[in-house]
Formats: C-alpha cells, structure tokens, sequence
C-alpha cells in the first residue's frame, strides 16, 4: 500500500506537546530519551559483570538497595516509545526494513557515520544531563536556563558542522 | 490536581505505566511527524525540510503554555515539576558535541528511536553507537567529573533571570517563535531540494 503522507508539523507539535504536559502533569517531569539508553547500558554492564558495576561508583548508584536499573521510569517511557512508533509506523504503511541514506554515499558509510553519531550524541547528552528530549524539549517547558542553552548550543554546533558533513546529506 | 505520581502519592508500578504510556504518545507524534526518517530530520541543517523547528518549538509551546495555564486555575503545582538543574559548562560542551553527533548520525536519541520502531537499521546502528557512547562517559567519567560539575547554577529559570514574569516570557517565546516559522517556511523554498523531498 502507499505510504501515507507525514502529519502537518504545527499539529504533530501540538500533539507532542500535549505529550510533554501529561508526563508533567501525571509524573511531575518532562520527557526523555537518551536516559533510556544509558539506564540499557547500566543494566547490560551489571548482567555481564556485576562486581565492576557494583564497585564503579557511576554504575553502583542505580543499583543501591537491590534495584533494577530497568525498573525506572524513563526505562519504561522507550519501551513505550518503540510501541507507539511502531503503531504510527503500521497505521500509516511505513513499516519497512531499511538503510536511509543519501543515493550518492555508500551503505557502509552511511552506517558507520550513524554510528560515530550515536556515540557522540549520547556522550554528550551525559554530559550535558538530556539530549534533544530530556534537556533542551522538556527544560524549555519548564523555563529552565539549562533547557535553553543546551538547544542554543546543540542546533548552533549543528548548523557549525553542517558543512563540514554535507557530503553525508546533500 | 498534578503532579498526579506526587500529590496523589501513586504507588510505583502505576507511575511506571504511566511512563509506558506516555513513551507510547510520544514515540507516536516523534513517528507521526517524520522524525523517524534521517534524511527529513538533516533537511534542518541545509535548508530543505525544516520539520524539526516547527514540531520542536510548537511542543515547547504548548507545554510551556499549557502548564501554565493549569498552574494558574491551581490545578498542577509548578514547583513539584523538575527543573533542570543548569551546570554552566558541561550544558554548552555537552550541547557541541551533541550537535556534531547529530549532523554525522542524522538522529537525535529520540527521534533514533522512533526510525528504529519503523525498522531503519542506520537508527538501530545509531543507538549501538549511543549505547557505547554512554559506556564510554561512564568509563571516562573520572576525567570529566570536574568539567561536568564546573559552574553550577541551580535550577536557574530563565523568566527569573531575564527579570520578566513567566507569562510575559511564554509571550515573547511564542512571538519568537512565529518569527522563526516564517524564516523557515522561507528557508524552504529558497533551499528547496525536490530530489530529496520527493523520496521522503
């Protein structure tokens, strides 16, 4: 079947933005993604070698008084995430195995560019305490400076390095 | 009255079904607005989509808005909602190099999640990426604890800093925000690329 087109990006926004509200309204705090993948990486560091984790003040933390890393609630927020993607993706046809990427670079390079962004982005979403989500979407809802100036600085570094990747886009 | 989890003191795993549905709302507007294609997502950057602006700054809109507003009939105390706490240096390094990331992967750790729900193996590349980039931090973590720690502000709100009401900030953010819809729908047409556009 034909893919269906992508909603308006005014209402998808409002709709993201009811969103947002209702996590700060039911659980007093924004929303959040790369927490998420930091809480994977703590559990998986904890199943393969639990002493390390145990002994390493970064990762001990999350398991004082016997808790599970993955019983949190951003934890449980990705899960729902891949859900609710998953059904956006079925009700408009755009379930599909595939490698997005330009026609003029190959597929190896488009993966490993995917990959080096993905460390980068994560590094410095710790860094920064929340990516995109977490620190700049949710903080500015909540008129914290930290939300703004992570925004400033992450679409700011973007448009620096546009240029440097546009071999990868354009 | 919210927060619900809080005031009502909610046990935890209703807390925590909470979270899966409130992932499952959000994993749908991320998908439902394109963000789960990589290539609309770096339109951003060079001009030709500028998706990304519109959903983000109209979400930051009526969330701010909308909290608001509940605080004012008395229906949602604001000062139970987390406020992120501003650590000067490491939100501008942080940012960099989540900007950098972000031109080389085409995602966002949200928006790779999304890409991965409909079954774009470059997001799921993308997230083993991040999955090592937080091990990474963890691992180095010693060597970046002061930078991370360094000029630590509190939960600085931006209204009380710039001296204004929330009211009069929201005001002036939606009217910025007008402005940078209208640049953009601009930057559209001007950085058209129908070869790109037309595959999304």
């Amino acid at each position: 079947m034909e893919k269906r087109k992508y909603m308006n990006p005014y209402l998808a926004g409002v709709l993201l933005g009811l969103v947002l509200l209702a996590a700060m309204f039911l659980s007093g705090r924004g929303l959040g993604a790369s927490g998420g993948i930091k809480y994977a990486v703590v559990a998986l560091v904890g199943a393969v070698d639990h002493q390390y984790a145990m002994d390493t003040p970064y990762y001990s933390k999350y398991f004082e008084n016997g808790e599970n890393p993955l019983k949190s609630w951003l934890a449980l927020e990705v899960l729902g995430m891949v859900l609710g993607g998953f059904i956006s993706g079925a009700l408009s046809h755009r379930l599909k195995f595939k490698i997005e990427k330009s026609p003029r670079i190959s597929n190896k390079k488009r993966l490993l560019f995917a990959f080096l962004g993905g460390v980068f982005f994560v590094y410095g979403a710790q860094l920064a305490r929340g990516c995109t989500s977490g620190a700049a979407l949710s903080g500015m809802a909540v008129l914290s400076v930290a939300g703004f100036v992570t925004m400033f600085a992450i679409f700011g570094s973007a448009y620096l390095f546009a240029w440097i990747f546009r071999k990868l886009w354009i | 009255m919210g927060p619900l989890s809080i005031l009502s003191e909610l046990p935890e795993w209703l807390n925590l079904l909470i979270a899966f549905f409130i992932g499952i709302g959000f994993g749908f507007s991320l998908e439902q607005a394109g963000f789960s294609s990589s290539r609309k997502l770096a339109g951003m950057f060079y001009g030709y989509d500028t998706t990304v602006l519109k959903v983000f700054f109209t979400a930051a809109i009526v969330a701010l808005a909308g909290s608001q507003l509940l605080s004012y009939f008395g229906l949602l105390n604001l000062k139970l909602v987390f406020v992120n706490p501003y650590y000067m240096n490491s939100a501008i390094i942080g940012g960099i190099i989540m900007g950098a990331g972000f031109v080389m992967g085409g995602y966002c750790p949200g928006t790779g999640i999304s890409a991965l729900s409909i079954g774009k193996i470059d997001a799921l590349i993308f997230l083993i990426g991040g999955m090592v980039g937080a091990f990474l931090f963890a691992e180095t973590y010693p060597y970046v604890q002061t930078l991370a720690m360094e000029n630590y502000k509190g939960a600085m709100r931006i209204d009380e800093w710039m001296g204004v009401s929330a009211g009069v900030f929201t005001f002036l953010l939606i009217v910025a925000a007008v402005a940078l819809f209208w640049v953009a729908e601009l930057a559209e047409k001007r950085y058209s690329r129908p070869e790109i556009t037309n595959d999304l």
